[in-house]
């Protein structure tokens, strides 16, 4: 039994809970019990170190390698272009369909966490990017780059495929710079908004990003004969710039590492911003060298971690996948994948659709009338097709922290209590509604 | 707290949004309000709101087009629409190609154009630029909606503006209150589990104020969900026809129109629809949109029109910001300033409204702002909702003239 009476648990696994809920998807009682009586430092230094790819979850759903058809020429026929629309939808459906079950499938979901903030923060998506391929790719890019320095990180994103089509950076030529890619890295990448820079920045900074054009397979490349070569005068540094430079230049601002650190913190840890002296600490931690893993550990570990506990409401992909790993619900059938995708679509956070560069909302934009529909459907759904045994297991009595243990819910509310009270007789409809609480729904 | 106040506080409390301060206030005419409202439905001829938001910047000038100006054909020599292929509306205008149903609204004079709309020192960033529309505070950022500031200011009743869509837009967020959101996926909430929700709605001295708003929005689900399981088709995602891109414009507003006929008692609904941030090819791109625009649009108000309950219904149709006067080398425009607005409706008296910016006499490359977006708003809450505009969009606005 690794549960107790409605008392709850220590404080030690309730911290520990949110640990594992906010580097994860949910968390289960058993997980929870094992890294509870470790140093969490040394935790996250073994998990951190992963191979991403390794993992046997990740081993079992290999990512698909769609080959993208290739372009059609101008006399290709009406019914030939509806052919390869379809096609390349299918391989969008089935990209995203993939990602959905690494996540639940991984025995280590930090790292599919993390490449999830980072899509978030580089956020791309496939509602304009027709190509599942670069989509794919630039998936791994993240998954790869997380933990890695910023700076390789954000110079590997200003040449990636799917966003210079996002961007446009695949259409910004010497002829006359297209604004949109230089104008978001400083505003929503790597500075700010309005953060010490100006519009003729956003101007000189596009200029630096011209000539980008993306070849087969996802290649991309910077044709000499479209870049402009004329020297940019960019937040005060005046040169030749090219996308090393123009990164270079950005990243060198004081106000960018508050700004990286910052954002991380709100994916992380809260939906409130961190106090000035807990970001000073981020961005020690990050320092010169721009080391987000790091950073990562450094927010983690942070007292104004724990402290923040109950502060964020867990987003739409969060509490599926979540609630998917802890039921173990089988996800070999293409009607459930489907119907997932469906009900992520209506909550709006289906993964690779984010609805635009700022990436998805955060906070209490997640909770309407509509989202809670959407929650009671799956829940409903899940439970009656998950693994209950952990509830049905224990005697009524101890239902409610069976169930705590399963969601990795290491304390109820009285109210809440009172509330479930009444479903113990039925473990289906007591789980279903235990992950529509407002102790799941937060972290 | 005995149980006639714990009711009464719960109803009280239904839809409270955002900051939620409402502990402690009882509100002892409203149950008997709310009742009213579900048994009296919304009046025939109640003013009714229908904000459209085009996310991403539409391109203004391609959208109501300066036809036989040589700058404009002059500053987008691969963008300009040549005088054979628009919609004139007069010797100097003319409407998209895409545009057709809008086009025939414009001659029966039932379409309002409002130009060169904006706000002082334009921002380019779209996502700060669409926070100042959508709160209608240019100077300083602030964390509610003109709508949820209309809600703030007008009782509790959730259902008096509705979001399509899942995520609430900041326009739809007050500091007490927030709006409903509506869908037609997913099968609405049955009985036994609305009980459950019902009891997890009631507050707990331990909660935090995350938590707390995850019961707020159980106290709205429940004045909601009987209501929307009259209008809303409800589709079960695991049914096989169901696809994960059922959200067009012509279906949100589809759904609007179902509420409206039904006498949901709701002033205004939000619908949207993205992808203007036209930087690259954008003749195609855009005329796609603004078909789907048109395409949305032009049944919608015709049912509005000719359904009781349509008769005082008003669409404005915005973005946040137009785009650059000179083309980029992208076939595309980069982030401008003014645009203009779109009004119709039964009540709206059709024509050219503002003055249209000059395309030569420019700001930094952009158009200069002759119609603060906030004149706008003023007519609306004056006329269309009946309310006081200062708590949405503070003191000395005034009506443009549409209404």
């Amino acid at each position: 039994m690794g549960w107790r009476p409605v008392s709850g648990q220590s404080p030690r696994w309730q911290a520990t809970a949110r640990l594992l809920r906010r580097t994860g998807f949910g968390a289960t009682g058993p997980q929870i019990d094992a890294v509870s009586t470790q140093d969490w430092s040394v935790y996250l230094d073994r998990v951190l170190a992963l191979d991403a790819d390794g993992d046997p979850g990740a081993v079992a759903t290999p990512r698909p390698t769609p080959v993208t058809p290739a372009t059609p020429g101008s006399g290709t026929r009406a019914a030939d272009l509806d052919a390869i629309t379809l096609q390349l939808a299918q391989q969008m459906k089935d990209m995203t369909g993939w990602w959905v079950r690494r996540m639940v499938a991984v025995d280590e979901p930090i790292h599919e966490k993390l490449t999830l903030l980072w899509h978030n923060h580089f956020a791309t998506s496939a509602t304009k990017v027709p190509v599942a391929e670069w989509m794919g790719m630039q998936n791994q890019k993240l998954r790869t780059l997380k933990l890695g320095d910023f700076r390789t990180l954000a110079l590997t994103m200003l040449t990636d495929a799917a966003m210079l089509y996002w961007l446009d950076g695949a259409s910004n030529s010497v002829k006359k710079a297209n604004e949109n890619l230089s104008r978001e890295f400083m505003e929503l990448f790597a500075l700010g908004h309005a953060n010490g820079y100006t519009e003729v920045d956003v101007r000189e900074g596009a200029r630096a990003l011209t000539g980008w054009g993306i070849g087969y397979g996802g290649q991309t490349a910077m044709a000499f004969s479209q870049f402009d070569s004329k020297p940019k005068t960019i937040l005060g540094a005046t040169g030749n710039f090219d996308h090393v430079g123009f990164c270079d230049v950005v990243l060198s601002q004081p106000q960018s590492a508050a700004f990286v650190a910052g954002k991380l913190w709100r994916q992380l840890a809260s939906d409130q911003e961190a106090s000035p002296a807990a970001l000073s600490r981020f961005v020690a931690a990050y320092g010169p060298r721009r080391d987000l893993k790091a950073l990562t550990k450094a927010i983690l570990l942070d007292p104004e971690f724990t402290a923040s506990t109950g502060s964020m409401v867990t987003a739409p992909i969060e509490w599926m996948v979540g609630v998917l790993r802890a039921l173990k619900v089988p996800l070999d059938q293409q009607w459930l994948l489907d119907a997932i995708l469906v009900a992520l679509t209506v909550m709006r956070q289906r993964p690779f659709y984010p609805p635009d560069v700022n990436g998805w909302p955060h906070g209490q934009a997640w909770l309407s009338t509509t989202s809670t529909t959407a929650r009671v459907w799956a829940a409903e759904k899940f439970s009656s097709m998950g693994d209950l045994s952990t509830v049905e297991d224990a005697a009524k009595d101890d239902r409610i922290d069976a169930a705590g243990y399963l969601l990795g819910v290491g304390a109820w509310t009285d109210r809440t209590v009172a509330a479930l009270k009444d479903l113990v007789d039925d473990p289906k409809r007591l789980v279903a509604a235990a992950v529509n609480t407002p102790e799941y729904l937060t972290a | 707290m005995p149980d006639i106040n714990r009711r009464k506080f719960l109803i009280a409390g239904a839809g409270v949004g955002a900051a939620g301060l409402l502990t402690g206030v009882v509100a002892t005419t409203l149950p008997e309000m709310l009742e009213a409202g579900r048994e009296r439905p919304q009046p025939a001829g109640t003013g009714i709101l229908v904000i459209v938001t085009l996310y991403g910047g539409n391109d203004g000038i391609n959208t109501v087009i300066p036809y036989t100006n040589n700058a404009y054909h002059d500053a987008r020599p691969d963008l300009a629409y040549a005088p054979e292929e628009v919609l004139p509306l007069d010797a100097q205008f003319a409407l998209n190609p895409a545009f057709g149903g809008l086009a025939g609204l414009w001659r029966s004079r039932r379409l309002a154009i409002v130009r060169g709309v904006g706000y002082p020192n334009p921002d380019r960033s779209h996502f700060r630029s669409m926070d100042i529309w959508q709160t209608a505070s240019p100077k300083d950022p602030v964390p509610t909606g003109w709508i949820g500031r209309w809600l703030d200011a007008g009782g509790d009743d959730p259902l008096r503006a509705i979001n399509v869509g899942a995520v609430l837009p900041l326009l739809a967020v007050g500091e007490k209150q927030v709006a409903s959101a509506l869908s037609d996926t997913i099968p609405r909430i049955p009985d036994g589990v609305a009980d459950t929700l019902d009891a997890l709605s009631q507050d707990d001295p331990r909660d935090t104020p995350a938590m707390a708003a995850v019961r707020r929005t159980y106290r709205a689900s429940k004045i909601t969900e009987p209501e929307f399981g009259r209008v809303v088709k409800g589709i079960d995602p695991t049914a096989a026809s169901q696809s994960a891109d059922e959200d067009s414009l012509e279906s949100q507003l589809d759904l609007v129109a179902r509420c409206v006929k039904a006498a949901v008692p709701t002033r205004v609904y939000m619908v949207s629809l993205g992808g203007f941030d036209t930087h690259a090819d954008e003749r195609g791109t855009q005329e796609d949109l603004l078909k789907k625009v048109d395409q949305a649009l032009t049944p919608f108000l015709r049912d509005m029109r000719t359904n009781s309950f349509g008769k005082k219904l008003v669409v404005m149709v915005y973005s946040e910001f137009g785009r650059r006067v000179a083309a980029n080398a992208s076939q595309g425009t980069d982030h401008g300033s003014a645009g203009p607005v779109f009004l119709a409706g039964a009540p709206v008296k059709g024509g050219f409204y503002g003055d249209e910016p000059s395309l030569t006499d420019l700001n930094d490359g952009d158009l200069k702002i002759t119609t603060d977006f906030r004149d706008i708003y003023h007519e609306l809450l004056t006329k269309t909702l009946e309310s006081d505009p200062v708590p949405s969009i503070g003191p000395g606005r005034r009506n443009v003239g549409f209404l």
